[in-house]
């Protein structure tokens, strides 16, 4: 038997990842607030409610249609916040700088993190700069921890799961992964795809402040939508049930994955949340999400039921089902 | 987009559906139909196709994924290669195939030898003219849809006059594959759906044997639920009382009976037809395709294509790709091989049978597996 190592599959978010995080980290580091590794562990501070993240950026490029690994930093981290229900407000930025790194560059992606640490009602309030020799990282990797308030009287997504609740994403899937995916090939499509790449604060707010009961609420990041609603399900006795057609994918989207044989269901977002919520509060809540900038495309793509525990099934425009799995291995390499 | 909605249109699905129960009803037999493309396998399963067939019809996977018909001694030989110093370039799923010992990717993760995932052999061919003087090895599989684009490579290699390049041949092709099928007295097909893919490139003409002389119908047909469910039509009318075998194109769009007479002369040019070990098959004469006498500076030695492929003996990989079983019969499956941790070829490749199946469930929700429930293997 040889040494078992780390391969690439282990970082996709998929059930690899998921594996290695139990059959390692989670060996080591038992604290209960890690616990079923929410995006954001809710602490607290003598007393005061807070939640606290974490998050590293390798993307490849670093310039993407839509944004760029400085702007992916800082939101990627204030949605972690965001998605548990915290105000995001304080953000740390540390840079592992491969040697040889333009400084224009560097500039151009600072300067896109404070635009981003901005709009986002957040600071960024300590950070460290470390280079490394050539050929010891790629370009800049950046790691943005985060610290994020609860207001006192806001509902959190702890409701439980009931059949019948219906599931709900704030807008069109796959626009990050595609986006990525095309400025690293070269795709050159008459239909610029551009990332989502937006801070959904004000989106899981609306959802949270809107429905009677939230029973999940997570960014759609790494893995897709699919991987993350299989969080929703996992061991649960429902399973939730998808409608195809009402999964909403931009024809730019659909068109770059017919051509490279890709699943939109597993690409990366970075300004789309998934949330399962009661049926009834849905129409409202449909409405109050639709007016924040970033969920103008908010629709309700299926429901919770009793018939596939555990499972997530999707319904084809024939009547057809298939299951969907989390994402084995790597779909694409590096793409947050 | 227009094109592919069109193919998915719903209305047209389920009228297709419905002739092909009144169909199979004339037939008045089971009839079991073969696809022998990966890229078909994949969307029969993804659109849930079988759920709207008749019991009565029933569709199986053969040797159609290049990947999972490459056998254990091509993995070893490459990594032999690599273990010697050679750069290996090679497409992602062949990079997980387990060879006798460890797969490509394992050997990698040992720091046996470095192996890089390429999306072509162009990718390969770049590798190589950025490695100076480091011998890159492309991995060169798949059928006649994928040869065309390494001797592409090949004739831009000698022109470039690139001296590190070389190219380990494993690659294949279809109607060969299909005779030995035919001849196996086990295998018991009623249709063959034909690779849309490979028959843009070799026209439908190779196939004609099949009716020919099997007395087989066959169809060639596109990869959306529309184009899938017109080939199943055309099979179960050509099955019915009265027909004559006979060999259709419902994928006219793509498909010209000679095919696509550059890419043929480009391989005529660099390739020869040579035996070849497909892995859960065996040995096939002349089923193989490597560099021809004029590209031996190109070449690196194929493994013996009498040498059997070591299949791990519980992996039913081989009675899977010639339709003799459905994935979920084999006892692994779902328990022990998924594609985290994949135990045969066919459930490595996203292209392979056993990965369908398992990926979109389809044992789940198709009906006439209660001994699978029963079983309680699968989902
Ligand atoms: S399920 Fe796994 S072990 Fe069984 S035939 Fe398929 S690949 Fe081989």
């Amino acid at each position: 038997m040889t040494e078992k190592t780390i391969k690439l599959g282990h970082g996709s978010g998929g059930s690899l990842t998921r594996a290695l995080i139990e059959e390692t980290l989670l060996r080591y580091f038992d604290s209960p607030l890690l616990a079923g590794l929410p995006d954001s562990a809710k602490v607290q501070l003598q007393g005061v409610p807070a939640a606290f993240t974490t998050d590293t950026y390798v993307v490849d490029p670093l310039f993407f249609p839509g944004g760029d690994i400085g702007k992916l930093a800082v939101y990627g981290t204030v949605n972690d916040l965001a998605v548990v229900g915290a105000i995001p407000r304080f953000i740390s930025c540390a840079l592992i700088i491969e040697e040889g790194l333009p400084q224009s560059d560097l500039r151009t992606i600072l300067s896109s993190m404070r635009q981003a640490a901005d709009h986002a009602g957040t600071e960024v309030v300590t950070g460290d700069t470390k280079v490394v020799p050539r050929g010891k990282a790629d370009s800049i990797f950046i790691n943005t921890a985060g610290i994020g308030a609860f207001r006192p009287e806001s509902a959190l997504p702890d409701a439980e799961m009931k059949a019948g609740d219906v599931v709900l994403v704030s807008g069109p899937i796959g626009d990050h992964g595609a986006a990525v995916l095309s400025a690293r090939e070269g795709l050159n499509l008459d239909s610029a795809i551009l990332s989502d790449c937006a801070p959904v604060t004000e989106v899981a707010q609306a959802i949270l402040a809107g429905a009677r009961r939230t029973s999940f609420l997570r960014d759609v990041t790494r893995g897709g939508l699919v991987t993350i609603l299989n969080e929703a399900v996992g061991g649960a006795p429902l399973g939730l049930l998808l409608r195809e057609q009402d999964i909403p994918v931009r024809p730019g989207v659909r068109s770059i994955c017919e051509l490279l044989g890709l699943d939109p269901f597993y690409l990366a977002c970075e300004g789309r949340v998934a949330a399962v919520i009661d049926a009834e509060s849905a129409p409202i809540v449909v409405e109050a999400v639709r007016r924040t900038p970033a969920g103008q495309d908010a629709t309700i793509i299926g429901e919770a039921t009793a018939e596939y525990a555990g499972e997530i099934v999707i319904e084809t425009a024939f009547g057809t089902h298939r299951l969907v799995q989390m994402l084995s291995g790597e779909q694409l390499p590096r793409i947050c | 987009m227009r094109f592919i909605d069109d193919f998915r249109n719903a209305e047209h699905v389920k009228a297709l559906a419905g002739s092909i129960e009144r169909r199979a009803a004339q037939a008045g037999r089971p009839l079991r139909f073969m696809e022998v493309c990966g890229g078909h396998t994949m969307a029969i399963h993804r659109f849930g196709l079988p759920q709207l067939l008749p019991e009565s019809v029933e569709l199986l996977s053969g040797p159609g994924c290049p990947v999972c018909v490459t056998p254990t001694t091509y993995i070893d030989r490459a990594i032999e290669l690599g273990r010697d110093g050679a750069l290996l370039t090679t497409f992602g799923d062949l990079y997980r195939v387990p060879g006798s010992e460890r797969s490509v990717e394992g050997a990698s993760a040992a720091g046996l030898l470095e192996a890089l995932v390429v999306y072509s052999p162009r990718d390969a061919l770049r590798a190589a003219q950025d490695s100076h003087d480091r011998e890159v090895v492309f991995l060169a599989i798949g059928f006649e849809t994928t040869a065309p684009t390494v001797a592409a490579t090949l004739l831009e290699a000698k022109r470039l006059g690139l001296r590190n390049f070389r190219v380990l041949s494993g690659h294949k092709t279809m109607p060969r594959a299909l005779r030995a099928l035919l001849e196996a007295p086990e295998v018991a097909i009623d249709g063959f759906i034909l690779p849309g893919h490979v028959c843009t490139i070799t026209g439908a003409r190779p196939f004609t044997f099949i009716p020919d002389e099997f007395g087989v119908p066959c169809c060639v047909t596109g990869f959306e639920p529309a184009d899938i469910l017109a080939s199943i039509e055309k099979l179960t009318e050509l099955c019915g009382p009265g027909r004559r075998p006979a060999l259709e194109n419902a994928y006219r769009r793509a498909v010209r009976p000679d095919g696509n007479e550059k890419a043929l002369a480009l391989l005529e040019r660099v390739m020869v037809p040579v035996d070849a070990q497909w892995r859960g098959i065996g040995h096939i004469p002349g089923s193989g395709l490597d560099l021809g006498p004029q590209w031996l500076e190109f070449r690196v030695e194929p493994p013996d294509p009498e040498r059997p492929s070591a299949e791990y003996s519980a992996c039913r990989c081989g009675d899977v790709l010639r339709g003799l079983i459905k994935p979920a019969e084999c006892s692994l499956f779902g328990e022990v091989c998924t594609p985290d941790s994949p135990v045969g070829p066919c459930m490595v490749s996203s292209e392979g049978s056993c990965a369908a199946h398992f990926k979109y469930g389809s044992q789940t929700f198709t009906a006439g597996l209660a001994e699978i429930a029963e079983n309680g293997k699968g989902y």
